[in-house]
């Protein structure tokens, strides 16, 4: 083989493709499994939303803090709202949250199926013809696509709530003032585009941690593998996306 | 055309993974109501040959025959409607760790039958106090030992009332007391609800109590076949040495 790196790169591409192919078909299949779907939202949503929380507070307190300062120098502090409400809605906001869910969900979901392949659980819901990969794969995918999006809002909120906390510390600014410029800045295109392409992320993270968990071979070892390939090629696959995303919402919007 | 006797058939069997050639054209006739061991060394091909019958895998070459159906020109319906007359207990069990033993069985029912929640919870007690397991209902498979997780596989695996069972190393890993105690379940499955049972195992014990036939392979090939007996006294340097 003359570019064997390239041969593998193409090969996962491939199978991912293929991944796709099969969500696409099967996810309008019915049944629909509505209780693992509730489960995995809960999964997905409920239990990562401290983290979620926790993050976007610190986003918005460390953003307000080191904005400050810069701004000074140009005496443009007055726009500190608006710039922290642009930066976190437009593009921190979804974007962290996604890498942020794409480290918990990503490892869980691969390490999970990857698990329950080497064990041969998989094969025991084939044989008993409960249709593994709508079971497993199109619940989990359709979970981070519904959920992605509502942790990013959350994930905004709190964020916008830590800047104005920090901001109120150090400057007494009122919080009708702080929210008056915040918002004056934004227009509805700016949240709604950025908020859904955080469905976008969400299935590029389901997908790519399913397939690598679902297509597990060999034992723990390999489980462990795809577990830290699911991050790291979900959280790249997500960066890439938003460039794209944003040259996308660049000439349908304009800036 | 396969014998209407048989419920399995299975004919000139290959299967290699990479270079490594695995079955090399394996024959074998299972009859209606009967328990057949396939014995043999490790890596000699047991499990490959026994997840084809319920085509967890293709064949490289070679017919299977189930229930008169040949399963590789089956439709997706077709092979999962044939599916569920066939129970597999697998090696490990392959019970799903996140749920309990109730749940396990429950998962089965709820997808497959139109029964209340009050007929499936009765047929689920039936079938635990069957492998008389009655107290670990509510309890996670991480919970089990390992003899317990094999008994609750196989009252997993009957639950939907299936007329072949696949047992892949039922009594593999158990102290012989268990040994017994699964293979004792396995000759009351046959002798009560007319099973046809296919066991893969090397052991001799689990073998001797619930086979009425075996088949010994070796290399991917049929060595010989017979009673137990048979085999036991069989000339073939591999089988004296396996039998000791």
């Amino acid at each position: 083989m003359v570019f064997p790196q390239l041969h593998t790169f193409f090969e996962h591409a491939g199978r991912l493709a293929t991944f796709a192919g099969k969500f696409f078909a099967q996810v309008w299949r019915r049944p629909f499994e509505g209780r693992e779907l509730i489960c995995q939202l809960d999964e997905t949503g409920t239990k990562s939303l401290v983290l979620v929380l926790v993050t976007g507070c610190a986003i918005g307190i460390v953003l307000s803090m080191q904005s400050r300062g810069t701004l000074a120098r140009f005496g443009a502090e007055a726009v500190l709202p608006s710039m922290l409400a642009l930066s976190v809605i437009k593009e921190i906001g979804p974007v962290i949250t996604s890498l942020v869910l794409a480290g918990r969900l990503g490892a869980g979901i691969a390490a999970e199926l990857g698990s329950m392949r080497v064990t041969e659980q998989i094969d025991a819901l084939e044989v008993a013809a409960l249709q593994p990969f709508r079971y497993l794969v199109v619940t989990r995918v359709l979970a981070c696509i519904v959920m992605f999006p509502l942790m990013t809002i959350a994930c905004d909120i709190v964020a916008l709530g830590g800047g104005y906390i920090e901001a109120s510390l150090s400057s007494d600014l009122d919080y009708r003032l702080f929210a008056d410029q915040a918002f004056s800045s934004l227009r509805l295109s700016d949240l709604l585009f950025s908020t859904s392409k955080t469905a976008v992320f969400g299935f590029i993270v389901g997908l790519t941690s399913c397939s690598l968990g679902y297509n597990v071979r060999g034992g723990t070892r390999e489980v462990g593998q795809a577990a830290m390939q699911a991050v790291v090629v979900s959280s790249l696959l997500v960066l890439l996306a938003d460039v794209l995303m944003v040259r996308i919402d660049l000439i349908l919007f304009g800036s | 055309m396969p014998d209407a006797d048989n419920v399995i058939t299975i004919q000139a069997l290959h299967k290699a993974f990479g270079g490594h050639q695995v079955l090399r054209g394996v024959s074998l006739e299972v009859p209606r109501a009967t328990s057949l061991a396939v014995m043999g060394g490790s890596g000699t091909g047991k499990s490959v040959l026994l997840k084809h019958i319920v085509r967890l895998m293709d064949p490289d070459e070679g017919v299977i025959w189930v229930h008169g159906r040949r399963i590789d020109v089956l439709s997706l319906s077709e092979l999962d409607a044939l599916r569920l007359r066939i129970g597999f207990l697998f090696q490990g069990g392959a019970l799903f760790d996140s749920m309990t033993v109730t749940e396990n069985m429950d998962f089965m029912l709820r997808h497959h039958t139109s029964m209340t929640e009050e007929a499936r919870l009765d047929r689920i007690m039936e079938a635990l106090a069957w492998v008389n397991l009655q107290p670990a209902a509510g309890q996670f498979p991480a919970q089990l030992s390992g003899g317990q997780k094999k008994r609750i596989a196989l009252a997993r695996a009957i639950i939907l009332e299936p007329d072949i069972l696949l047992c892949d190393e039922p009594t593999t890993g158990l102290d012989p007391v268990s040994v017994r105690t699964v293979s004792e379940l396995l000759v009351r499955l046959r002798a009560e609800r007319d099973m046809t049972i296919v066991t893969i195992t090397h052991d001799l014990l689990c073998a001797e109590i619930t086979a009425d036939a075996a088949v010994f392979l070796h290399e991917g090939r049929v060595l010989a076949r017979g009673t137990i007996a048979q085999l036991k006294a069989h000339e073939h340097p591999e089988l004296r040495l396996f039998f000791g």
